[in-house]
C-alpha cells in the first residue's frame, strides 16, 4: 500500500480532512470517508453522472478523480444545496415537476443543473438537454427534468427581482 | 367514475406531489450501498474471462496472504456445504460459484472478503484460476444441432434443449393458411438487452451469531420471495431471516432474480459473523445479471384480400444463456408470449417456443415487461405492418378492420386469454387525430417525390399484466397474490404496508391516495412502508405492472374492511342503526341529518377509547388479494421519423402516446411512467444491445458500448389517454408502468421501415443504429 496522503477540502462550507491512499477515488472519499452518501456510483466509467459534484465551482464526475486531486479544493454536493433550511429552487422544481422517480440519478443531476444555471440563467430547452447530457436517468425520460430546471430558472429570476429572496435562492 | 375527493384528502385522480421526493432531492435516500454497519467488510467476485472452459485449478493462497483479506470462498468450498448450486426461478439450477467448468464470460468463480473495497479488489486479482478452453456456442440455432457440444453436463438430458412450449390449434391454423389468399410473414429478432437500472445490484448480509438472526439488506423487487428462497436453500429457519429492501435505484426486472453475489455475501457473513457488503460494478451488472429478450421470432398472418386477418402462426427460438434463470410463472416457460394475437380478432392461432442453452449470461428476465409481452407486442405490431405492405393498404386502416370490437369484451382470445375490457378504435382515433395522420401521409408523399425519407409508425398494442390469479400463476410454487395491511392510529393517522416494493414507481404516494380515497384520511396522514419482511405482509413483489392490480386492490379492500368496522363504531357513537348511516369520504352521517356526523378521525379515536360493548379494540385490516383475472391495458402510439440519408441517423420528430390503463390513481405519476417507458423503448429500438462475438465475449459490457439515451437523443413525448376501467379490479385500474416500453419499440421500427418501404424494405432488426440503416440506404442506392 502506498503511503497515505493528507487531503484537505472544504465540503459544503465545512473544512474536512483525512489521510487517504493516493488511489482512493473522490467519490469513495465523499461517500465513505466523509459519509455524505447523497452522491452515487452508477457506472464507474464517467458515463452516467450519478457521482457529479462541484469542485471549485465546476461539475466533475467524482468516480473518475482521485481524492488527492481535490486537495485544497472546495466541493459542493447535493447535501449542500439547501440553504438556511430552505430547499434550493432546483430541489423544489424536481419535486413540483416530478423530475425524479427512483431518485438514484437525482443528486448528480441536481449538481449538473446547478452548474448549468450558474452559467446560463435563462436556458432554452435545448440548452438544458445539452447541459444534462452527461447525466443518465433511466426513469423519467428527461422531459420533467427539463421542466424542473425551467421551474428553477423562473423562480430564481423572480427572486432576483425581490432582493429579500435573493439570498435564499442563491 | 371515481368520486373526486378534496385536495386536502387527495384521493384518486389527484396529481399529488410525491411524498418520497423530499429525501431524494436532499441526498437523504437510503440505498443499499449507503448502508454502513459497524465492523462491515467487503466482498468481491472473481469472474471467468472465458465463455466456456474447464476449471483445472483454483489457487487462493496468494490472495489469502494479502493483509486485510479475511476469506476466499471457492465453488469447492460451497460444494462441501451443498451450496455450490442454487435453484433459479424457472426450476433450473445455477452455479453460485463455478465447479468443474464455466459456462459464460463473467461467471462467478470465487468470492474474496476483505476489510475494505480496495483490498478485496486487489485480492481478487491474486486468485489464480487455470482454465482449459472449450468450444463456445453463441448461436442458439447451432445449439440445437445434434452434434453441438452439450453445455450442461449436470443434466440428464444430453443436448442443449430446455423446453418446447406450444399453445393453440396447429392443425386448424394450418388449414386456414392453406386456403388463405394473402399471406405475410416476418423474421424478427428481438435482441438481448439489459434493464440497466442506474443502481446496480448489491447487498449487505449481516449474520448475528449471538441471536442467530440473518438480516439481508438487498436490491430486491421481491423481498418476501427472496427470504423464502434463502430459507429453503440455506436451511435457515425463515423467522431468523429478515430481508430489507431499502430505497431501490430502479429495477425494471433486473432485481427480481437471486444472484450468486447475494448468496456469497450471506455465506461469508455466516462464516465470519460480520456484516458483508457486496456491490456490483456496472460491468458485472451488464455482463452477468438478468438480461432480457433474445427471442428469434417468425410470425405469419393469413388474411383475405380485404385485409381481414384469419390466422396467426408464430415460431420462436429463445436463447436463455447458460442457465434458465428466467423470472416467470411456473406454467409459462415462455411467459405470457401467447398474448401475441394482440389487439386483433383472429379465429385461429398457433404459437410455439423452444428454449435453448448457449454460452451467455443466464436469464431472461422481464425487462419492464410482463413476462415476454414486449416480444409478443413487438412481433404482432411488426407483422401487421408487413401485411399492410403486402395488401398495399394503410396500416391504420388495416388495424381498424381487425381490432377486437369494443362490443366483444370480455373477449376470449383463441390462445386462451380473457381480455377484461378494451376500446382499441377509440385510442387509435385519438392518437391519429392528435398527430394529424392524414396530413402526415400527404407530406410523406411529397417528400418521397423529392427523395426525402420520412416515415410514420403505428403500434396499437395490448398488454397483459397484474399476475395472479393464483389458480394459474405461481413462482416456485408460491401463488401470485399480493397484500396490504392498514393500521389506523388513535389520532386518525395511518400506516399501510404492502407485499410489493417500489423502485421509483411512487408507491409511498399512490397507495396513500388509495387509502385516502377509501377512508377519507388525507393521503399526507398515511405512511406507506414496503420492503421489510419482518413488518410487511407477504407478497410476491413489484414487477410485471402488478402492484396496482394486486396490492393496490388489496389496499382498497383492506380499507373497505376498516370502513365496515368504522360504520359500526359510528352507529354506536351516533346512537342510531348502521342502516341509517351514509358515507362520504371522511365521515359517516345520519341520513337526512348531515350535521349528525362522525369523522373517520373521531371514529378512530373511539376505536381505542370508547368502542361499542363487545367489540374488539383497534382499527386495522389486512387483505391478501388474489385477482380473478389479469388486466389488459392498451393504447396506440404513433411515431414520425425523418432519416438523414447521409448518415443513416433517425430523428424522432414527433411521438404521440395514447394509453388506456383504466382508472388512474395519480395522473402525474402515470405520465411520468409513460415518459420513462417510452425512453427505454427508444433505447431498445435504436441503441441498446448485449451482443457477443464468436468466442462469447460480451460486446456491451459497459456504458461505453451499451448505449443509454441521454436527454439529447430523447425526443419530447406527447401523451394522452382514454379510460376503459377494468371491470374486475376493485377501483377499475389496470397498471401502466410497462405499457410504454411494451408498445413503443414497434412504433419506432414501423416508422423507420415505413420511411424506406417504397425501396422494397420490409423489416429491419433492432437496434437500428445509424451504420446499419446507412448500409441499407447505400444498398438501395439512396445514401447521400
Amino acid at each position: 500500500m502506498a503511503k497515505k496522503q493528507l487531503v484537505r477540502v472544504k465540503v459544503n462550507g465545512r473544512d474536512r480532512q483525512a489521510e487517504v491512499e493516493p488511489r482512493l477515488l473522490l467519490i469513495h472519499f465523499i461517500r465513505e470517508v466523509l459519509q455524505l452518501t447523497g452522491s452515487h456510483i452508477g457506472c464507474d466509467t464517467s458515463h452516467c453522472g450519478a457521482c457529479t459534484v462541484l469542485l471549485n465551482g465546476k461539475p466533475v464526475k467524482s468516480c473518475t478523480m482521485f481524492a488527492v486531486q481535490a486537495d485544497e479544493g472546495e466541493i459542493i454536493t447535493v447535501e449542500g444545496l439547501m440553504q438556511a433550511g430552505q430547499l434550493h429552487p432546483l430541489q423544489q422544481g424536481f419535486k413540483e415537476e416530478h423530475g425524479l422517480q427512483c431518485g438514484f440519478c437525482t443528486p448528480g443531476m441536481l449538481m449538473s443543473c446547478y452548474a448549468l444555471l450558474k452559467n446560463n440563467v435563462k436556458p432554452s430547452e435545448e440548452d438544458i438537454r445539452w447541459g444534462i447530457s452527461g447525466n443518465l436517468c433511466r426513469c423519467t425520460g428527461y422531459q420533467n427534468i427539463v421542466r424542473a430546471v425551467q421551474f428553477a430558472a423562473n423562480k430564481m429570476a423572480e427572486a432576483d427581482k425581490k432582493p429579500e429572496m435573493a439570498e435564499v435562492a442563491k | 367514475m371515481i368520486l373526486k375527493t378534496s385536495p386536502e384528502v387527495c384521493g384518486m385522480g389527484h396529481s399529488m406531489k410525491r411524498k418520497e421526493d423530499l429525501r431524494f432531492i436532499q441526498g437523504k435516500g437510503n440505498y443499499v450501498d449507503d448502508i454502513h454497519l459497524p465492523g462491515m467488510v467487503y466482498g468481491q467476485l472473481v469472474r471467468s474471462p472465458y465463455a466456456h472452459a474447464r476449471i483445472k485449478s483454483v489457487n487462493t493462497e496468494n490472495a489469502k496472504k494479502l493483509p486485510g483479506v479475511l476469506a476466499v470462498i471457492t465453488g469447492e468450498d460451497l460444494a462441501k456445504a451443498n451450496l455450490a448450486w442454487m435453484p433459479t426461478l424457472s426450476y433450473d439450477k445455477q452455479m453460485v460459484l463455478a465447479t468443474g467448468k464455466v459456462l459464460f464470460q463473467s461467471q462467478e468463480v470465487a468470492f474474496v472478503v476483505a476489510e475494505d473495497r480496495y483490498t478485496a479488489a486487489d485480492a481478487s486479482e491474486l486468485v489464480e484460476v487455470e482454465y482449459e478452453e472449450l468450444p463456445v456456442l453463441v448461436d442458439p440455432k447451432k445449439a440445437m444441432d445434434p452434434d453441438a457440444p452439450v453445455l450442461r453436463e449436470d443434466r440428464e438430458q444430453k443436448n442443449n434443449h430446455i423446453f418446447h412450449w406450444e399453445v393453440g390449434d396447429r392443425k386448424a391454423t394450418e388449414d386456414v393458411f392453406q386456403k388463405a389468399p394473402v399471406k405475410a410473414s416476418v423474421h424478427a429478432f428481438f435482441p438481448r438487452c439489459h434493464p440497466a437500472p442506474l443502481e446496480t445490484c448489491g447487498c449487505v448480509a449481516d449474520f448475528n451469531a449471538a441471536t442467530g438472526k440473518l438480516t439481508v439488506y438487498m436490491t430486491s423487487q421481491a423481498p418476501h420471495a427472496h427470504r423464502t428462497v434463502f430459507a429453503l436453500v440455506g436451511g435457515i429457519p425463515e423467522q431468523n431471516i429478515r430481508v430489507i429492501s431499502p430505497d431501490i435505484g430502479g429495477g425494471f426486472g433486473n432485481k427480481v432474480p437471486v444472484y450468486p453475489g447475494y448468496v456469497c455475501a450471506i455465506v461469508a457473513s455466516l462464516t465470519l459473523s460480520v456484516p458483508v457488503k457486496w456491490i456490483e460494478t456496472r460491468s458485472e451488472n451488464l455482463q452477468s445479471t438478468g438480461f432480457a429478450r433474445d427471442y428469434h421470432m417468425t410470425a405469419e398472418i393469413a388474411a383475405d384480400r380485404d385485409g381481414k386477418m384469419q390466422a396467426l402462426r408464430v415460431k420462436t427460438l429463445a436463447d436463455h444463456g447458460a442457465f434458465n434463470a428466467a423470472a416467470q410463472p411456473t406454467k409459462f416457460p415462455a411467459g405470457l408470449f401467447s398474448i401475441c394475437t394482440g389487439s386483433y380478432d383472429y379465429s385461429q392461432a398457433f404459437c410455439e417456443v423452444d428454449g435453448v442453452y448457449t454460452n451467455k449470461a443466464p436469464g431472461g428476465i422481464a425487462y419492464r415487461c410482463s413476462f415476454r409481452v414486449t416480444e409478443a407486442a413487438y412481433l404482432i405490431e411488426r407483422v401487421v405492418d408487413v401485411l399492410a405492405l403486402e395488401l398495399k393498404m394503410d396500416p391504420a386502416e388495416l388495424r381498424r378492420r381487425n381490432f377486437i370490437p369494443s362490443s366483444k369484451f370480455p373477449y376470449k382470445s383463441c390462445l386462451g386469454w380473457t381480455y377484461d375490457s378494451g376500446n382499441y378504435e377509440a385510442a387509435m382515433k385519438l392518437a391519429l387525430d392528435k398527430i394529424g395522420y392524414a396530413e402526415l401521409r400527404k407530406e410523406q408523399a411529397e417528400k418521397r417525390e423529392k427523395g426525402e425519407l420520412m416515415g410514420i409508425g403505428i403500434s396499437s398494442f395490448t398488454e397483459i399484466v397484474g399476475a395472479g390469479p393464483a389458480h394459474t400463476f405461481d413462482i416456485l410454487g408460491i401463488k401470485m397474490f399480493d397484500s396490504c395491511e392498514i393500521r389506523i392510529h388513535p389520532t386518525g393517522k395511518a400506516i399501510a404496508r404492502m407485499g410489493t416494493k417500489s423502485q421509483g414507481q411512487g408507491h409511498e404516494t399512490t397507495y396513500a391516495q388509495i387509502v385516502a380515497q377509501e377512508l377519507g384520511i388525507p393521503a399526507n396522514d398515511v405512511t406507506v412502508e414496503e420492503g421489510d419482511t419482518d413488518t410487511a405482509p407477504y407478497g410476491l413483489g413489484t414487477y410485471a405492472s402488478r402492484s396496482t392490480p394486486t396490492s393496490g386492490a388489496a389496499t382498497a379492500i383492506a380499507a373497505r374492511r376498516i370502513r365496515e368496522k368504522a360504520k359500526k363504531i359510528a352507529a354506536f357513537l351516533l346512537e342510531c342503526s348502521e342502516n341509517d348511516l351514509e358515507w362520504e369520504p371522511g365521515k359517516f352521517y345520519v341520513k337526512g341529518a348531515p350535521s349528525k356526523a362522525k369523522t373517520i378521525q373521531e371514529i378512530a379515536f373511539a376505536a381505542y377509547t370508547n368502542m361499542p360493548p363487545g367489540m374488539e379494540p383497534g382499527l386495522e385490516a389486512v387483505d391478501y388479494y388474489d385477482p380473478p383475472n389479469l388486466t389488459f391495458p392498451f393504447g396506440t402510439y404513433v411515431c414520425v421519423v425523418d432519416i438523414d440519408n447521409g448518415t443513416g441517423e433517425v430523428k424522432v420528430r414527433r411521438f404521440v402516446a395514447v394509453d388506456d390503463c383504466g382508472n388512474i390513481i395519480n395522473p402525474m405519476i402515470v405520465e411520468g411512467q409513460i415518459h420513462g417507458g417510452l425512453t427505454e423503448g427508444l433505447a431498445i429500438a435504436f441503441m441498446q444491445q448485449i451482443d457477443y462475438d464468436e468466442s462469447g465475449n460480451v460486446q456491451g459490457g459497459s456504458f461505453q458500448d451499451y448505449l443509454l439515451p441521454t436527454a439529447v437523443e430523447t425526443p419530447h413525448w406527447e401523451t394522452d389517454k382514454t379510460c376503459t376501467p377494468s371491470p374486475h379490479h376493485p377501483f377499475g385500474a389496470k397498471g401502466v408502468g410497462e405499457s410504454p416500453n411494451v408498445g413503443s419499440p414497434a412504433a419506432f421500427v414501423n416508422a423507420v421501415v415505413d420511411a424506406v418501404a417504397h425501396l422494397g424494405v420490409k423489416h429491419i432488426d433492432m437496434p437500428i443504429a445509424p451504420w446499419k440503416l446507412w448500409q441499407i440506404l447505400k444498398e438501395k442506392g439512396v445514401a447521400a
